[in-house]
């Protein structure tokens, strides 16, 4: 019974539903709203009248949180995101590939390995990490997030990948190989062109988890210069002292681009979800 | 010989990935509970052999019995509120919307999942400051003045506090699990039950619970998972405090670690977390294979 189908009181009796999915959205929306609007304000004008819109837009906010940490954070959260994004995926691609040429026992065992990968909490490697890229001399550079982004993130590419790849039929790679297509030939314009949906799922799935990930971004970068946004807005915070109009304008510049990526690639964000996979 | 060179061939393209999860993921995790009979501090200090002192500490501190204490309440206020309270505003969604409406009110919720836990719970400090914060504001004008509190302050609201932004965040995402299994359940079950003269709660529980089990099973393990290895947001609102009373397994983990510079302790809190997000992988696994019989 879709709602189209609905006669007109029955949908009187309903009307409470509505009205409380109504509410749950402004109390979803409003706060993100109430951000927005409120980073516009002057510290006093938000404590004197928290709920009116601007006297002033002071649009001074943004170019202040910009310039001071912002810009060096987002360009950090972009070089990232981006490296640790590209290399999850390539890497993904290329062992999900392997696995289907392999075949048999060995491919079964790589998965197992990958499945294994999806159960163990970051958290509970923080430590033992801390002293393998200490040792490596990573920590304080930014392969001491993108390598263990791309590392965590593996399992799930891998298996979101492979599955596609799996369905791939044979005698297209036949006919590929008759022609001369070597084995990366193969991937190249037998599979990666029937994949461009799962391979943009994964895109957005590792690229969401590395624009937000916290614990290693505090842990393992000490330098105020190398912090991505998540990190570095504690330090924001903290150096603002009550600048509070500030602040705001650098919370909503932190979410936005994710934001605004989320509604325009919706679709694999949902496929993401089904596949069970967007939170960390 | 042709073989060999293309095993050889097949190897390369899964070596790295193999290399960097082993590397990474397994390494850390195995060091992780040896590092657990040790004493250690940060930085190249020697590691000197602790037997099974930390893993006894776990016992008797009781700072861990609060932080257990409060991941079970997280555990079960996720379970009420995303396990369930996500499930119900997913069929009225699909059930009772048009296709429109439902899929706007559901990117809604959604929303709030795609944006770092950094800017919310930074944002939901303006929420819950005890002065001009919004919610006391809030209270203040529609005449319930006198509930009131400094949210994160008073260590008896500071947990649900925390416990209610996570749970802000996370409904629409599990929301969103349910709306794609619901949608795949055939419209005929409700036609036919509704011919049978069955109401929608009753259709309700013999027709979307049965036909979603996988999906709530599968949001069971992993809102309680999530409930067990939080960190994010406790830290970021109230470091564990005040005091202890909103320190959770994550976040004490990482005080021991990096503030009171006792990593071994800390590895044995690790160790902890690990074992009971692994019996949960366990309960996982098992279910799903007698699922499949």
């Amino acid at each position: 019974m879709t709602g189209m189908r609905m006669r007109p009181a029955e949908r009187l009796r309903q009307l409470p539903v509505y009205v409380l999915l109504l509410l749950y959205a402004i109390v979803i929306a409003y706060p993100l709203l109430w951000m927005v609007v409120s980073s516009f304000k002057s510290s006093s004008e938000i404590f004197a009248d928290p709920w009116g819109l601007p006297s002033t837009w002071l649009v001074q906010n943004y170019a202040q949180a910009w310039e001071r940490g912002i810009s060096d954070y987002f360009i950090n959260s972009v070089v990232v995101t981006v490296l640790a994004t590209v290399a999850t995926v390539a890497i993904a691609t290329l062992c999900a590939y392997g696995m289907v040429r392999i075949g048999g026992r060995l491919a079964n065992a790589i998965l197992i390995v990958a499945m294994g990968g999806l159960v163990v909490a970051p958290q509970v490697s923080l430590i033992p990490l801390y002293r393998l890229l200490d040792a490596m001399g990573l920590l304080d550079t930014y392969w001491a997030m993108i390598l263990p982004y791309v590392a965590f993130r593996l399992p799930m590419a891998i298996l979101l990948i492979r599955s596609v790849f799996l369905g791939i039929p044979h005698e297209l790679v036949d006919a590929a190989t008759i022609d001369g297509c070597r084995s990366l030939g193969v991937l190249r314009h037998v599979y990666l062109p029937l994949s461009a949906s799962v391979l943009t799922t994964a895109t957005v799935l590792t690229g969401y988890f590395a624009w937000n990930e916290f614990l290693f971004a505090i842990v393992y970068i000490d330098a105020d210069v190398l912090r991505t946004i998540p990190a570095g807005l504690m330090s924001f915070r903290d150096s603002l002292s009550t600048e509070w109009g500030v602040l705001l304008a650098g919370l909503t510049i932190a979410a936005l681009p994710i934001v605004v990526v989320f509604i325009m690639l919706q679709r694999y964000f949902v496929a993401g979800v089904a596949a069970g996979s967007v939170k960390g | 010989m042709k073989s060999t060179t293309r095993a050889f061939g097949n190897a390369l393209y899964v070596l790295p990935a193999i290399a960097l999860i082993g590397l990474f993921v397994y390494y850390p995790l195995g060091a992780n509970i040896v590092f657990s009979f040790f004493t250690f501090r940060a930085g190249n200090g020697a590691m000197e052999p602790a037997g099974f002192e930390n893993l006894a500490r776990l016992f008797e501190d009781p700072v861990i019995r609060t932080a257990l204490w409060n991941n079970v309440l997280y555990a079960v206020a996720s379970i009420v509120c995303q396990v369930f309270g996500s499930l119900i505003v997913a069929a009225w969604l699909t059930h009772l919307l048009g296709r429109r409406m439902g899929a706007f009110l559901r990117s809604v919720y959604f929303l709030p999942a795609v944006i770092s836990m950094t800017v919310i719970a930074l944002l939901f400090t303006f929420v819950f400051n005890a002065r001009g914060g919004l919610l006391n504001e809030l209270l203040s004008s529609i005449g319930l003045g006198h509930l009131q509190a400094a949210w994160l302050a008073d260590p008896d609201t500071a947990m649900g506090a925390v416990i209610s932004v996570s749970q802000w965040q996370s409904i629409g995402y599990v929301c969103m699990l349910y709306v794609v299994a619901l949608q795949q359940i055939p419209q005929d079950y409700y036609e036919a039950a509704s011919l049978d003269g069955a109401g929608r709660i009753r259709q309700f529980f013999t027709i979307t619970v049965p036909q979603a089990k996988e999906m709530i099973f599968v949001a069971m393990i992993l809102t309680i998972s999530g409930a067990f290895t939080v960190f994010n947001e406790p830290y970021i609102l109230t470091k564990g405090g005040p005091g202890n009373a909103s320190q959770v397994l994550a976040t004490y983990m990482y005080n021991q670690g990096f503030f009171q510079n006792q990593m071994g302790y800390a590895s044995a809190i690790a160790s902890l977390i690990f074992l009971i997000t692994l019996l949960l992988s366990i309960v996982q696994m098992l279910s799903f294979r007698s699922g499949k019989d």
